[in-house]
């Protein structure tokens, strides 16, 4: 980090991170995204070399910073150990101890210098209405900034539902026209992290190896990263078995609520809700997840769900699985009894007869009313 | 194959040339030999644990839907049975006290002589490679002949559809496309990903493929090593002329819904009724004789009437 850079210059780190806190460190954020061992020297040797440490500038939109507020609580790496040794961060609205346009140069400067190569990482959706009026920020709308920002990035990372796709500001009657950064950039490939707030290993695991090997992981059709949206919160949910056997709330605090059965019929979302929550928690906590203090998943990864579906009504599984249970050998084949092959054979008898009269009729004589075929069709 | 519709209608007119001109034969069935490398699949009843795995890797591997029809809410995927959308399916036997128990995979037997590919007119239902009992969709016409011969009751069909097909297991031989047999550990093996999905994904192997040949001797090696664990048979060795899908149980097979059949093939039976209704051609050139008689007199009946009509001057 250069002296000229405004965070080095105000905020050095207490505890000096040896090589081998170092090379933990790495280990711990590559193990998030599922990356070999022995890539965790790699990352460590890439970000010592001071060149290779990437930068990074962090827009705010509209949102309710709540994604930074979750990374800020990460502890492996934590968000000082981040910001101060893995990245370089350059322009970031909440954790900036500049302000104005000391801040605003930083910006400036930061894109200039890395031009092609900086990450930019995006928190909060973007108001179009009425030419992005309801969101500006030194003078210029978020749209300006964001295209001005992602003209000369290396790669774009939007964090959260709100930058992913809309989120909450874009829930009815989106009264300013917000929406996700990737229909804003369009023709660019912006990696999607969603949630309410997005999972920060999530975040980490694709900003480092972005900046160690400069790919990005494996995208899905919403370029969200496979290795957390690549399977639903049922698949991996820690009450499958409840669900499985047929175990469920019916609703909060009853007996089975109170059993930690499955949640599915008070409203939960997971199965049809793209996330790895049930495998990675939140805030460090052991089961600090939606599902893990026994309330529904709310489903806010997913556009079609969160802030649109009602928070209580039950959703159509993605991908039905067998139950616990098991046909028996011998499986009821439906079958037809006597009484009821003899009153539709009574039915079948009249309306031929019916038939048969009314094509006699027509025989005899044209019809004398208007409506005479009508009626005898 | 594949068979358009310009070559179906030249069959049907060349068919019914033949009729006309030729009349009927009917001759000695011979049994058609089974190829060396038919496949086919082994189910140890003593070594499933009723996972499912299999019925979830068949839906994904054959691209069938869940069904959904009989969980409230519609919830899981349970089959009662096979059906139009279900290829293989885990039933549950349990004695009426309840300490008895076994699990049962139902899918296509791969009969060695099928009743299906006999009942089917226009050869849609036809053993192909590997003996596989396969199905060509553009030869069906939906007559659902080969429901009615099957004695295991497995060909299903789409009744919800509008263009319904005939629906049951070809031991995922659209997996085996490109693929080659190899000998690994015995058995005769695709490449993983090639062969058919529910014996690949088998936890206990409980279902194994590999050639009729290899299961078989492992169906005996079983059977000598333990033999007070199962029923001394192996089912489909020589049931109904002998099926490529195997079976070991520790309970009667009967109790598993596995019909108790002679050894001679189910389709030998159904040809010796058929051919003999329609002996010498004679049962349909009596009734369509006495149909066409009918309709003469009718038809001279009517016009006799017409002509009194035109008489009368009435119109």
């Amino acid at each position: 980090m250069t002296s000229a850079d405004p965070i080095a210059g105000t905020a050095k780190p207490q505890s000096k991170v040896d090589r081998r806190d170092f090379i933990r460190l790495c280990t711990m954020a590559l193990a998030a995204v599922g990356m070999p061992y022995a890539t965790a020297a790699k990352v460590a040797n890439a970000l010592a070399a001071k060149k290779l440490k990437p930068s990074v500038i962090w827009l705010h939109f509209q949102e309710c910073t709540g994604c930074t507020e979750s990374l800020l609580r990460t502890s492996h790496p934590a968000i000082s150990e981040l910001i101060l040794d893995l990245v370089s961060l350059d322009y970031c609205e909440t954790l900036f101890a500049a302000a104005g346009h000391q801040a605003e140069d930083a910006l400036k400067k930061a894109m200039r210098e890395n031009a092609g190569k900086y990450i930019l990482v995006i928190e909060g959706a973007i108001p179009t209405k009425d030419n992005g009026i309801y969101c500006k920020i030194g003078g210029r709308t978020a749209l300006e900034i964001v295209h001005d920002v992602a003209d000369k990035a290396g790669a774009i990372v939007a964090i959260g539902s709100c930058a992913s796709w809309g989120g909450i500001p874009s829930a009815d009657p989106n009264q300013t026209g917000a929406t996700g950064a990737p229909m804003v950039l369009k023709g660019k490939t912006v990696v999607t992290i969603p949630g309410c707030p997005a999972n920060p290993y999530n975040f980490l695991g694709t900003v480092l190896q972005f900046a160690t090997f400069g790919t990005l992981p494996e995208l899905d059709e919403k370029n969200r990263p496979k290795f957390a949206y690549g399977s639903t919160i049922h698949e991996q949910c820690p009450r499958r078995p409840h669900f499985d056997a047929g175990r469920f709330a019916q609703k909060f605090g009853d007996e089975g609520h109170r059993l930690g059965y499955c949640l599915y019929k008070i409203g939960c979302k997971g199965p049809a809700t793209h996330a790895n929550c049930a495998l990675k928690h939140f805030g460090e906590v052991d089961d600090a997840w939606p599902i893990g203090i026994g309330h529904p998943c709310f489903g806010c990864t997913e556009q079609k769900l969160a802030f649109r579906v009602p928070l209580h009504t039950t959703i159509d599984i993605e991908r039905p699985m067998p139950p616990d249970t098991y046909p028996p050998i011998h499986a009821k084949q439906g079958h037809v009894s006597p009484v009821a092959t003899g009153v539709a054979g009574v039915i079948g008898g009249a309306l031929l007869g019916a038939g048969y009269m009314a094509s006699r009729k027509l025989g005899e004589k044209p019809p004398s009313e208007e409506n005479g075929p009508r009626k005898e069709a | 194959m594949s068979v358009d519709r310009r070559f179906l209608i030249k069959s049907f007119v060349a068919a019914g040339a033949a009729a006309v001109a030729g009349e009927a034969t009917s001759e000695a069935r011979v049994r058609a030999p089974l190829p060396a490398d038919a496949l086919g699949l082994l189910y140890d009843t003593t070594r499933c644990i009723g996972c499912k795995t299999c019925v979830v890797a068949c839906r994904e591997a054959n691209g069938t839907k869940p069904d959904t029809s009989n969980s409230p809410g519609g919830i899981w995927d349970t089959p009662m049975d096979l059906n139009g959308q279900t290829k293989t399916v885990i039933k549950l036997y349990k004695s009426a006290d309840g300490y008895e128990r076994s699990f049962f995979k139902a899918q296509c037997m791969h009969c060695v002589d099928p009743a299906c590919t006999n009942a089917c007119m226009l050869g849609a239902l036809k053993k192909r490679e590997h003996g596989i009992v396969s199905y060509n969709p553009n030869l069906c016409i939906g007559c659902r002949y080969c429901q009615m011969a099957c004695p295991f009751n497995v060909p299903k069909f789409e009744w919800g559809k509008t263009f319904p097909k005939i629906v049951k297991c070809e031991l995922c031989r659209h997996r085996a496309a490109g693929a080659s047999l190899s000998t690994i550990g015995g058995f005769s093996r695709y490449p993983k990903g090639h062969g058919p999905a529910c014996a690949e994904v088998c936890p206990r192997d409980a279902v194994i493929y590999g050639t009729r040949q290899e299961l078989l001797a492992e169906a005996r090696r079983r059977l000598a090593a333990n033999p007070d664990r199962y029923v001394p048979k192996i089912y489909g060795e020589t049931d109904g002329g002998g099926t490529q899908c195997l079976y070991l149980s520790h309970v009667p097979f009967e109790k598993l819904g596995l019909p108790k059949l002679t050894d001679q093939p189910v389709p030998e039976v159904q040809q010796a009724i058929q051919h003999g209704i329609y002996q010498g051609f004679v049962a349909p050139v009596v009734l369509y004789g006495l149909l066409g008689a009918v309709m003469f007199r009718n038809r001279k009946k009517a016009a006799s009437e017409e002509t009194s009509a035109e008489k009368g001057g009435e119109l």
